[in-house]
Order: C-alpha cells, then structure tokens, then sequence
C-alpha cells in the first residue's frame, strides 16, 4: 500500500501577520511557519494504517512552497516515520485552489498512491479543497472531514463528520483521497531516533511550473469590528472589577 | 444566468441553501442576471415543493434512483452535467460540509475556479468581488474571478446573506433535467446519515455560557474554568481543539461541527475566534472574550475585549463571583 500524504507549512497561531507591500499577500519576513494542524492528523493516520498493515507499505510526505518556509515540515514528516518526502518547490505564493491542485496533480501522477490523505483544510487560506480537486484530478474516489477510517480489501470505509453531531460511513474503492478532520487520532512526537533517522531518508525536490489562476487575491484587508467593542485591559485587579462591574450591572447575570 | 443549488437536509430545504437563494437573488438583481434554482438528488421533488414559494426565472428538478442517496460522484457528475449544459454565469451553493465535499470535484471536472466560504460581495461596476476569511480570521481578502472564467462556483457562509431576504412570488417556469448516471460513474458507497448518542446535554438552553479554547494550554488548566463557570451559574462549553485533545467531551463543542448557541452571555476564555468556531456562537446576546493577543478575531464580535493573561484572570474573577 503507497499513501501520501500532503502537508503544508502555515503561519503559527501566535504569528503577527502583516500585510505586505503589495497588499496581495503577507510579510513572511515575521512568521513563523508551523506544520498545519489537520495535516498532522492526516499523518498520523497514515503512519497507523502503515502499522497495522505490514511492513511493505510506504508513507510519503509531500509539501509545495518555499524553501525557508516548508524544509521543516518535510524533516518533521520524516522524523515522525514517513519513509520519503516529495517537495514541490513553488515560490510563487498561488491561492486559487485549482492551481496549486494541479501542481501537485501534475508531479505525483506517476507515484500511484493508492491513498491521499491530507489536513481538511489549512488555516492559511482555508479552501479545504487541495485533497478533493488532486482526487478528481487524478480519478480516484473522494471522502473529506474523516474521523474514522477502516482499511478493507481494495477499499477504505471513512466516517465522515457533518453538521451538529451528525455522521456517515462512505466506502471508497482505491486509490482514493480523503481529508482527515482534526482529533481523529493523537499525533506522535518525533523521536530521537527518528530525527536521526530522518536525515537518512530520500527527499526529492520537484520544480513547480504553476499555471495561470482563475481567481486571484485582489486586495487583504484587516476585517472590521461588527460591534461596539469595548476593551478591557490593565492590571489584573482592575480588569477583574470591571468585569464584575459588566456581570453585575451591565449583563445583570449575576447578583 | 445565476444558478443557485438548494441541498436537502433531512428533508427540508438546508438553512444554507435558503441563504443562498438570498445571495443568488441579490447577485442577479446587481448584475441584471436571470435565476434558476436547481433541486437536485435526495429529497429532490419535496425540495421543489418547498422552494415554489421563491422569485425565480426557472425551477429545475434534476431526479434519479442513483441519487436518491448523496455520493459526490453522483452530485458532482449530475451538477457538471447541468452546468455544462446551462453555461450559468454564477452557481451558487451555501458553504455546507455537503459542498465541501462535492463541489471541489465540479471545480476540477469542467477546470472552473470555486470561491468558497464568502462573506460578503461588493460590486465594482459589474464586476463582483468575493471577500472570505484568510489565516485564521485573522485577516480577510477580495477576490476576484478572472474575466475569462465562463462560470464562477461559490459558497457563502452563513449568515452571509439572511433567507429573511428572499424575495417571494414564485417562478415563471418549471423544468426537468434529463440526468444521466450509468454504474460506474459512482464508485462511492454512502450510508445513511446517523447522530451519536448525546450525552443529554443541551447547551443551546443555556443562558449562561463559558466557553474555553486552545489558550487554556493544558488539560491541568480545565478545572479552573469549571470553577468560574459555576461561580457564575454558566454551563461549560469548548472550542474544537479543547475537544480534539481530549480535555473536554465532544458535547461540549461549539461550533459548525459541534452545537450553535445564543445565549445571554457567552463568556469566552483563550478562544482565537476560527470561523468553525464563531459560526456557532455569534448569535450569542453578549459576547466576553478574554485572549492575550489583542489581534484575536474573536475581538471583532465581543461587546467586551479583555486583553490579558487567562491564568491570572480567571481564578481572581471566579474568587470575587463566590464572595
């Protein structure tokens, strides 16, 4: 069995994002990129159905971006047991979701996988539709939001999550693609051994030819405030008074 | 054309997809476009039914045994097929899990750009640009579809646009679309939909709501926040990654996965703001945010922004709530 699985290097929560000069995209320069969150869940899922099968299956981690901006991702993929990694490097910063698709599409065809994982969606741009598009590109069935999967002859069974505490089983044949939802499972830390291990490991660097976008970032812009907000802050003695004052008179939710 | 794509949900008409009729008719009435709206797979006749009530050029039912069960096989090759055949300009859908899906598969199918999860449309003479979202809520963009593009695929969020909106009088005509599937255009097998036994917690009754997020940093952490929460009379509740580490029940999620609330009060304790999780609590009445970075999204919807350290807030309030 070859799973694949995608990861993408983002900005981490506590990253100061700065729109930069050209108002299109942010200033790298002062983020720090992290792996995504579900695609650590995605990797982990893999790496256990990797486990629970034999031996002769193969993790593949793949990442498109910079240089600076993904070498970790990749390291981080391969200490934790994924056996080799597919770097796509692109320094063009894409958003449409079907170009950035394509590019991966385009590079893994010949792999074969029989399985795509990939994180939901990432919390950079957010479109949650890189693992479906790659799918239909590449004519495999597709299954997003899984929180539960189960490997079966030729196929996998994926529960997939839906709105409000609802679920569904779907059976996809192979190769399939499928998004993993994030708490499907508990992401392992590297270990030492397998950071020393990860240096060994095949690493191939593909160069990315992106296409023309169809939609393409006009403008960022710092969303406004909804409400009349009023901010609290100073010293903690002062902030727990106000906030009694709000509870108590304001709110009147307590007495 | 504009053509809007209602989705059934346990046999009615989904809240989104009333909110995409609303955002299709406010598109078409800006752009001076004619409206279709398309019912389409499960449930497809009732949905019909129900949407005959909307303004509309054209109500189109596109039924089949083969989708009387939602596949994205089979939606995404029937939607490709109507799409192909009607050439609309615009297709429009609300951003459901169910269109997360499928719709992605359309995009790649007929090589067409798919905006999704918008939040609102402002127009530039006649040409519209979508604004959604960007790192976390941090940040939001405009986007626009290139003017080569012969049709746009959207999602909105919801609230984006209000079904209160929908301009009523019903459609000037009723179509059916042929729909082709043979056996191996669907190569999915989906079960029924089902709900996991609930713990008998319903947290959309409560009044009082304190709600904690990934700034809590660790499990150890909880019980300080059961503590004010009972200080306060408030039932507890949780962002997604409070859950997905295990630190809190699922039940007790809120958000487009978990449970929408709207209480008198939601107090919220080292919660970013995601859009997962503010679609399930902008509702809420009054909204406290406490959160150490003062570029936290959740700022932009809390009537009252408490910049500060959780871990030195918490306890004193809670002390001074039981005095």
């Amino acid at each position: 069995m070859k799973i694949a699985v995608l990861t993408k290097a983002i900005p981490s929560y506590e990253s100061s994002i700065r729109i930069d000069s050209t108002s299109k995209w942010i200033d790298e320069a002062v983020v720090n990129f992290v792996v995504n969150e579900s695609d650590s869940y995605a990797l982990e899922e893999a790496l256990q159905i990797k486990e629970k099968l034999d031996n002769s299956s193969e993790v593949v981690v793949i990442t498109m971006g910079s240089e600076d901006n993904t070498s970790k991702v990749l390291k981080d993929g391969l200490a934790k047991g994924a056996d080799r990694a597919i770097f796509i490097k692109n320094e063009d910063s894409n958003t449409d979701p079907l170009t950035i698709a394509k590019l991966f599409a385009d590079n893994i065809k010949d792999e074969n996988f029989d399985i795509i994982f990939s994180g939901l969606q990432s919390d950079d741009l957010g479109s949650g539709q890189t693992g479906v598009l790659i799918g239909e590109m590449l004519g495999m069935s597709t299954a997003t939001l899984g929180i539960e999967t189960d490997i079966q002859e030729s196929k996998i069974k994926v529960k997939r999550e839906l709105e409000s505490g609802w679920f569904q089983w779907v059976t996809l044949p192979f190769p399939a693609s499928v998004s993993i939802q994030s708490g499907i499972n508990e992401p392992r830390y590297p270990s030492l051994k397998g950071i020393m291990g990860a240096k060994r490991k095949e690493s191939k660097v593909i160069v990315g030819q992106p296409g023309l976008q169809k939609q393409n970032f006009i403008n960022l812009f710092i969303p406004k405030n909804e409400k009349a907000t009023e901010k609290i802050e100073g010293d903690v003695d002062g902030i727990v008074a106000k906030l009694m004052d709000v509870l108590k008179n304001k709110l009147r939710v307590v007495s | 054309m504009i053509l809007v794509v209602l989705e059934n949900q346990r046999g009615n008409i989904h809240a989104f997809s009333r909110e995409a009729v609303a955002a299709g008719q406010s598109l078409a009435s800006k752009l001076g476009m004619e409206l279709s709206i398309l019912c389409m797979g499960e449930n497809a006749s009732s949905l019909k039914e129900q949407a005959s009530e909307y303004k509309a050029k054209d109500l189109i039912l596109a039924e089949h045994d083969m989708i009387n069960t939602y596949s994205a096989d089979g939606y995404s090759k029937v939607l490709s097929d109507v799409i192909t055949d009607l050439s609309p300009q615009y297709v429009i859908m609300g951003h459901s899990y169910m269109v997360r899906d499928f719709l992605p598969r359309v995009s790649a199918k007929l090589n067409l750009p798919f905006v999704s999860d918008i939040i609102s449309v402002t127009y530039d003479g006649d040409t519209p640009a979508f604004a959604r979202q960007v790192f976390n809520a941090k940040l939001a963009t405009n986007i626009e579809s290139d003017a080569s593009n012969n049709t746009t695929l959207l999602s909105f969020q919801s609230a984006a646009f209000s079904s209160d909106d929908i301009e009523l009088g019903g459609s000037d005509a009723a179509s059916v679309f042929e729909v082709n599937l043979n056996n191996e255009d669907i190569k999915s097998i989906s079960e029924p939909e089902f709900q996991e036994s609930s713990s008998g917690v319903d947290l959309t009754t409560a009044d009082l709501i304190v709600s904690v997020g990934r700034g809590i940093e660790s499990e150890d952490n909880i019980p300080m926040v059961e503590s004010l929460a009972e200080a306060m009379g408030a039932e507890i509740a949780s962002s997604r990654p409070v859950v997905d580490m295990g630190w809190l029940p699922s039940y007790r999620q809120i958000g487009s996965s978990g449970q929408a609330v709207s209480p008198k009060l939601y107090f919220s304790v080292g919660i970013s703001g995601a859009i997962q999780h503010v679609v399930g609590m902008k509702g809420s009445k009054n909204i406290i945010a406490i959160n150490k970075d003062e570029e936290a999204p959740i700022f932009e919807i809390a009537d009252y922004a408490v910049i500060g350290d959780l871990m030195e807030i918490v306890p004193k309030l809670t002390e001074e709530l039981k005095k």
